[in-house]
């Protein structure tokens, strides 16, 4: 049977198992590869110079740049975070700009 | 270890890649209709994928000990053609009494438009009228978040629906704990660049636990891996997790979903499924 823990993550939803490496022991095995990702960016970061810079107005850099900054904060969902910032923005009204009421608000309009 | 795909599509894969996996320890996937890769001009279109889907398929994953089963929909990118679409949604019921349709999928949205929401809720209209479970697409990379939550809003205001019957796939970081509090069960798809890798699935089973959590390859005629399923194992072996609680994820948890359908032939023992 696997370890867990008691504590649940973010809601009520699933338990957060108890990881099986430790922090050292996953630096351990991922140092080189975040090094390389590091230097893969920093590298395409001089190309993006060597081709003239991102176009003033291109929104997709300034978002990477929001990502970048979200890996240096403290936190426990940087993966979530970052997905987020490069998600179009959900609206929970959206069916009324369709036209397609969902059936609770049709039948309250009814009323 | 032996292991179930939940979403491939083989219809894009040679028969070598059934050797493959079979030779990888796959034992069975499902296959859900998609997008061809072009707009499909009519509904006998759609007719005939659907006899390869529910014979051709089948009878070539056999050669290998494979057992093949499918999900029967139009996809959201042909959603557009609201006319073509209800066309096909109207022929569906010809092929749900083949011996291996799941269900109805994978439908879902693409671009988050009217009209995909509109087809998308006829798909589960006619789901809940032929008590068939349902396999859903999420939209990719930017309209992931909205067309998740999108279909979430869609789902949960049909109060005719088993959540637990239903399988909403593609799920990453920032929507996985939507899906799972709403009841519904969740698919991981590993992909080389978009959707997700498989130390990140394998962060996701530690940060929610193997409870409705499927991994699948998503395998089709783009970048894709077939085989990814396997290297999610490995990663969850690497990590040091038991593998009773990895068969949970890629054997077990599939078999519990599946098993819902009515045309699902669950195997007692592992030892059956590879038989079989």
């Amino acid at each position: 049977m696997e370890r867990r823990l008691t504590l649940k993550m973010r809601g009520d939803v699933g338990t957060m198992l108890a990881t099986q490496m430790t922090a050292q022991a996953v630096l351990d095995r991922e140092y080189l590869e975040v090094r390389a990702k590091v230097l893969e960016l920093a590298a395409t970061f001089d190309r993006l110079e060597r081709g003239g810079g991102v176009p003033v107005g291109d929104a997709r850099l300034k978002l990477v740049r929001q990502g970048l900054k979200v890996l240096l904060d403290e936190t426990s969902d940087r993966a979530e975070q970052v997905q987020l910032i490069f998600s179009r923005p959900y609206d929970d009204d959206w069916q009324k700009g369709f036209g397609m009421a969902p059936p609770a608000a049709e039948k309250s309009e009814e009323e | 270890m032996y292991y179930f795909d939940p979403h491939i599509h083989m219809v894009s894969r040679t028969t070598d890649d059934y050797e493959m996996l079979a030779k990888m320890g796959c034992v069975g996937m499902s296959e859900p209709a998609f997008w061809a890769g072009f707009d499909r001009g009519s509904v006998d279109s759609f007719r005939d994928y659907f006899r390869q889907l529910t014979d051709f398929e089948r009878r070539r994953a056999a050669q290998y000990g494979l057992k093949h089963y499918t999900w029967l929909c139009i996809n959201a990118k042909e959603a557009e053609n609201v006319s073509l679409s209800r066309d096909v949604i109207a022929m569906i019921p010809e092929f749900l009494d083949r011996p291996t349709v799941l269900g109805i999928g994978e439908i879902g949205l693409n671009k988050n438009t009217r009209n995909e929401a509109i087809i998308f809720l006829e798909h589960v209209d006619l789901a809940v009228r032929y008590e068939q479970s349902i396999l859903i697409h999420t939209p990719h990379l930017e309209d992931k978040f909205q067309g998740t939550m999108m279909i979430l809003d869609m789902l949960c205001d049909d109060s005719r629906l088993d959540h637990n019957r239903v399988l909403v796939d593609h799920v990453e970081e920032h929507t996985v704990r939507h899906v799972l509090e709403e009841g519904f069960w969740a698919g991981m798809t590993l992909y080389p660049v978009s959707k997700c890798t498989p130390q990140r699935a394998a962060d996701m089973i530690e940060m929610y636990g193997p409870e409705r959590l499927l991994v699948n390859s998503a395998g089709d005629w783009g970048p894709s891996k077939p085989t990814a399923v396997p290297d999610f194992i490995i990663e969850m072996r690497r990590r040091g997790y038991p593998e009773s609680l990895i068969r949970r994820v890629v054997y077990d948890n599939p078999i519990e979903f599946f098993s819902q359908s009515r045309n699902f032939q669950a195997p007692d023992t592992v030892e059956e499924a590879v038989r079989t």
